[in-house]
């Protein structure tokens, strides 16, 4: 008889997990508020003075 | 762990997004429309010939549905950045033993308003479109590091054990403020000051609105899935 063995997957380390998620949501941030590409720019134009964005 | 903190923050972050937009649409973006007027000449406030009166009142919000559309949109980006790093800063104080709940996501909510919305407001005011303002690359510069310095100090004063750390916190806090955002040595504004002034009260208070569900949201779906 042969046992299989399955490889659990290890949880990644909590601190690990957050520094993801976080660095995730500055990326997005950065993208969604600074981006100067004129197309982008105008997209977020309104939400952008909504929220108080400095973007031009 | 990151998929249970990235759903949280998701769903949070687009849940949020409806409501701002829905807050947006009726207080802040007509006044929006409205600074446009005077962006683009088709209102005047000062005539160089008689008194500085225009007219008030906005323009309805007209049928420009793919840049309102884009406007939720971008609702949706932005309130989900956020959510991410509240619902990662969430965890990590959970990890050092803080109870993370929906009440005291009021409480997170309304202080990264405050880091995010108020504390730069100060330096630089939400600005009405047609605004003249100094270099776009300094502003972001200020903006940014009043955000993380802010956000430090509140976390100093929220969490910090003795005084030296609370008054860091309030130094934190105070020091982009000493340092004064970029500003330019003459005025421009082209629209009516009470336009300019309402604009800005309008959308701090839309955002901490907005602050205040998203805190909420995300302690709330962080408590479901941990």
């Amino acid at each position: 008889m042969t046992t299989q063995t399955k490889a659990i997957a290890r949880e990644t380390s909590p601190f690990a997990a957050i520094a993801v998620v976080f660095l995730a949501g500055a990326g997005l941030l950065f993208a969604a508020g600074f981006a100067q590409a004129t197309v982008l720019h105008d997209a977020a134009h309104d939400s952008r003075h909504a929220m108080a964005f400095p973007c031009h | 762990m990151i998929k249970n903190l990235a759903s949280s923050a998701m769903l949070a972050g687009v849940l949020t997004g409806i409501i701002a937009s829905a807050l947006q649409f009726y207080f802040v973006i007509p006044l929006v429309l409205e600074g446009e007027l005077y962006e683009t000449g088709a209102r005047i406030h000062f005539p160089v010939d008689g008194s500085p009166q225009s007219e008030a009142g906005a323009p309805g919000l007209g049928g420009e549905w793919g840049r309102h559309l884009m406007t939720v949109a971008f609702n949706f980006v932005s309130f989900t950045a956020y959510g991410l790093i509240l619902v990662a800063l969430m965890a990590y104080a959970a990890l050092r033993g803080v109870a993370v709940t929906p009440k005291s996501g009021l409480l997170w909510g309304l202080a990264g308003f405050t880091a995010v919305q108020l504390a730069p407001a100060m330096g630089l005011p939400p600005e009405l479109p047609g605004t003249i303002a100094p270099e776009v690359m300094p502003r972001q510069i200020w903006w940014s590091g009043t955000i993380i310095a802010s956000a430090a100090g509140l976390a100093l004063i929220a969490f910090g054990r003795g005084l030296p750390m609370i008054l860091g916190g309030a130094a934190l806090l105070l020091l982009p403020h000493l340092i004064g955002a970029p500003h330019l040595d003459t005025y421009w504004g082209v629209s009516a000051p009470e336009l300019a002034a309402h604009f800005a009260t309008v959308s701090l208070g839309v955002a901490a609105a907005s602050w205040a569900v998203l805190g909420t949201l995300c302690a709330w779906f962080y408590q479901k899935v941990e």
